[in-house]
C-alpha cells in the first residue's frame, strides 16, 4: 500500500514512533500521544511542549487478530491492544513477547521497540513501538 | 428552516454485482427513486452522492459528475460527499439542508459503492482508511479489530456475551430473509455465528458485515413541492450530526460511540420526541457489537443492557422498536457509501406501508443512524408521517 509505505511518510514520524515523543499542554496539563498540533481543550490558549513518554502502560482492551492487513501477513495471530500510558493517553499497539492467552484487561506492559511491518512491493521495513508484558506482575 | 419531505426511494439489490459497474448501479437506483416519486429527471435541481472510495475500489474519482452524467441530469450541480461509512447519511443531510435553507425544492440524494472488483485484502485495506492511518492502521489495526477492542471492553464492563453478539446477526439475517434487496437471504443460528472463523476476537466472520456492491437513492422535496407531487410524503423531522476523534484510542469511551449519543440527543430534541417513541430504526451494525452500542447510545435501552435485550428479543421485527428491518448492514449488505441512503429508503418504505413481507404494523416514527469509521462521524435522522411531531 503506497500510502503507508512512502519514505517521507515513514521518516516524518520517527520521533513519535521510535521514541514515544508526544506533548503536553502547559495550560490544562493534558498529555497527548500522538502529539497534538493544537490542544483540543484550550485551542489557541494552549501551550504545547514536547514530552517523551515513559513507555509504561496498562492494557485497557485487547483483541487477537486472525485476519491481518497485507503488510502484516504472517504475523497472525497477534494481540492488538489499547494501552493506557501512565501519563494518560491511550495508544493502539501490538502486545508482543507473550502467549496471546496471557493478555488480559489490566495486564501491565512496557514499551518494546520492534519491526512493525513490511510495506508492499518496495519491501520497506517499518519500525515502531509495540508493548511487552512487564515482568514480575 | 423550511420543512422537507422524502417523496420517493429506490435501491439496487445489494450483493456481488459482477455484471454491473458503478454507473449501472447508480442509474438503476436513481431511476427507481424517480419512478417511486413520480417525478421526471428534468425537475431535479441538484444531486448529492455518498461514496467512500471509488478511487481505491475502481480507480474512479469525481463520482458526483459521473452520477449526474449517466443519470442524464446534467447540467445540475452534483456533489460527492465522503465520510467513510457515513457518506450516504451525510449526502442525505446535505440534500436536506440544501432544501431547508431555501436553495432548492427538489433534490436527489444517492449513495453508491462498487467493492467487489478488488480482492478481499485490498477491500480490507481500503476500508482501513476510515481509521487513523498513521496511528491505528500502521500499528496493525484492521477495521474489525478496532470494533473488537470495543466489544472486549463492553464484555468486560457489562458482562455482554459472545452469544448475545451472535443474536444480533441472527435477528438481522431473519429480517434479510424477508428483503428482496438483501445480500444474504439465509437463516443463521447462534451456533453458526459462534462457529464461524475468528477475524479479531471476540468477533467472528458472522459478526461482520460483508463486502457489497450496491446503490440507493431517495428524492427530497420542499413542503410546497411535496404537497404538489404526493399525498403520502414522509417528513424529515430532524437531522443531526456529530464528530469525534478519528482514532478510537483518543475517545472518552471505548464501550459507546459518544458522537451517536450527541447526534441522537440533538435529533430527539429537534423532533420533539423521546427514544421510546421510535417505531422503526435502521442503525449502523457494521459489526454485531456496533448494533448493541447503537441501541444503548440511541437511548432504546440503558447503557450496558444492550446485550441482554437481544436475549429478550427486544428489537425483533414487530416489537416496540423494530431495529434493522432491512437486515441491517449485516444481512442486507454494506456497500459503504450507499448504506446511509438505504437506511432512509427502508424507513421510508416502512412508514408508507410499502415494506412487503417485512412490514411492521402502524409504523409512524422512524430513525436512521449512520456511523463513519469507528465513530468519528455520526449522523442521525428522524422521519415520520407527521410534518411536526409536536402537533401529532
Ligand atoms: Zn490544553
Amino acid at each position: 500500500m503506497a500510502e503507508q509505505g512512502s519514505i517521507p511518510l515513514i521518516w516524518r514520524r520517527y520521533p513519535q514512533r521510535y521514541r514515544l515523543e508526544g506533548n503536553k499542554c502547559e495550560n490544562c496539563g493534558t498529555y497527548f500521544f500522538p502529539p497534538r498540533l493544537v490542544c483540543p481543550n484550550c485551542r489557541r490558549r494552549g501551550s504545547l511542549t514536547k514530552h517523551v513518554f515513559s513507555g509504561k502502560g496498562v492494557v485497557e482492551s485487547y483483541t487477537v487478530v486472525h485476519v491481518p492487513p497485507d503488510e502484516m501477513a504472517g504475523q497472525e495471530p497477534y494481540v492488538l491492544a489499547l494501552v493506557r500510558l501512565e501519563e494518560g493517553p491511550v495508544v493502539t499497539a501490538v502486545v508482543t513477547d507473550v502467549d496471546p492467552e496471557d493478555v488480559k484487561i489490566g495486564t501491565r506492559v512496557r514499551l518494546a521497540f520492534r519491526r512493525i511491518s513490511e510495506q508492499g512491493e518496495s519491501g520497506l521495513v517499518c519500525y515502531g513501538y509495540k508493548f511487552a508484558p512487564e515482568k514480575g506482575f | 428552516m423550511r420543512r422537507v419531505a422524502v417523496i420517493g426511494a429506490g435501491m439496487t439489490r445489494f450483493g456481488e454485482r459482477w455484471e454491473e459497474g458503478m454507473r449501472e448501479l447508480a442509474v438503476e437506483a436513481g431511476v427507481r427513486a424517480l419512478e417511486s416519486a413520480g417525478v421526471r429527471g428534468s425537475q431535479i435541481q441538484a444531486l448529492y452522492v455518498g461514496n467512500m472510495s471509488g478511487g481505491r475500489f475502481i480507480g474512479q474519482e469525481h463520482i458526483g459528475a459521473l452520477a449526474a452524467d449517466y443519470l442524464g441530469l446534467n447540467p445540475i450541480p452534483s456533489t460527492r460527499i465522503e465520510a467513510a461509512c457515513a457518506s450516504g447519511g451525510l449526502a442525505f443531510r446535505q440534500a436536506y439542508l440544501s432544501i431547508a435553507g431555501g436553495e432548492f425544492d427538489l433534490v436527489v440524494a444517492g449513495g453508491i459503492e462498487k467493492m467487489t472488483d478488488v480482492l478481499t485484502g485490498q477491500a480490507t485495506t481500503t476500508l482501513g482508511g476510515a481509521a487513523d492511518q498513521e496511528w491505528e492502521t500502521f500499528f496493525g489495526a484492521t477495521f474489525p479489530s478496532i470494533y473488537a477492542l470495543m466489544a472486549r471492553r463492553h464484555m468486560h464492563e457489562y458482562g455482554t456475551t459472545e452469544e448475545q453478539l451472535a443474536m444480533v446477526a441472527v435477528k438481522n439475517h431473519d429480517n434479510g430473509l424477508k428483503n428482496p434487496y438483501a445480500q444474504f437471504r439465509k437463516k443463521i443460528t447462534v451456533e453458526d455465528v459462534l462457529n464461524s472463523s475468528p477475524v479479531a476476537t471476540p468477533l467472528k466472520l458472522l459478526d461482520c458485515s460483508p463486502i457489497t456492491d450496491g446503490a440507493a437513492a431517495v428524492v427530497l422535496a420542499s413542503e410546497e413541492m411535496a404537497r404538489k407531487i404526493t399525498d403520502d410524503p414522509v417528513w424529515i423531522n430532524a437531522s443531526a450530526q456529530a464528530s469525534d476523534t478519528l482514532a478510537l484510542h483518543s475517545r472518552s469511551s471505548f464501550t459507546s460511540i459518544p458522537a451517536t449519543r450527541l447526534a441522537a440527543e440533538k435529533a430527539y430534541q429537534k423532533a420533539g420526541i423521546k427514544p421510546k417513541d421510535v417505531d422503526v430504526a435502521e442503525v449502523h451494525d457494521c459489526f454485531t457489537i456496533a448494533e448493541i452500542m447503537a441501541v444503548e447510545d440511541l437511548g432504546f435501552v440503558p447503557k450496558g443492557e444492550g446485550g441482554k435485550a437481544y436475549e429478550e428479543g427486544m428489537f425483533e421485527l414487530g416489537s416496540d422498536i423494530s431495529v434493522n428491518t432491512s437486515g441491517g448492514l449485516k444481512a442486507c449488505g454494506h456497500p459503504v457509501g450507499a448504506t446511509g441512503i438505504k437506511q432512509v429508503a427502508e424507513v421510508f418504505w416502512q412508514l408508507r406501508g410499502e415494506a412487503g413481507e417485512r412490514q411492521i404494523p402502524d409504523a409512524e416514527i422512524g430513525l436512521t443512524h449512520n456511523v463513519g469509521g469507528s465513530g468519528a462521524t455520526v449522523v442521525v435522522h428522524v422521519l415520520s408521517r407527521y410534518p411536526d411531531l409536536r402537533q401529532r
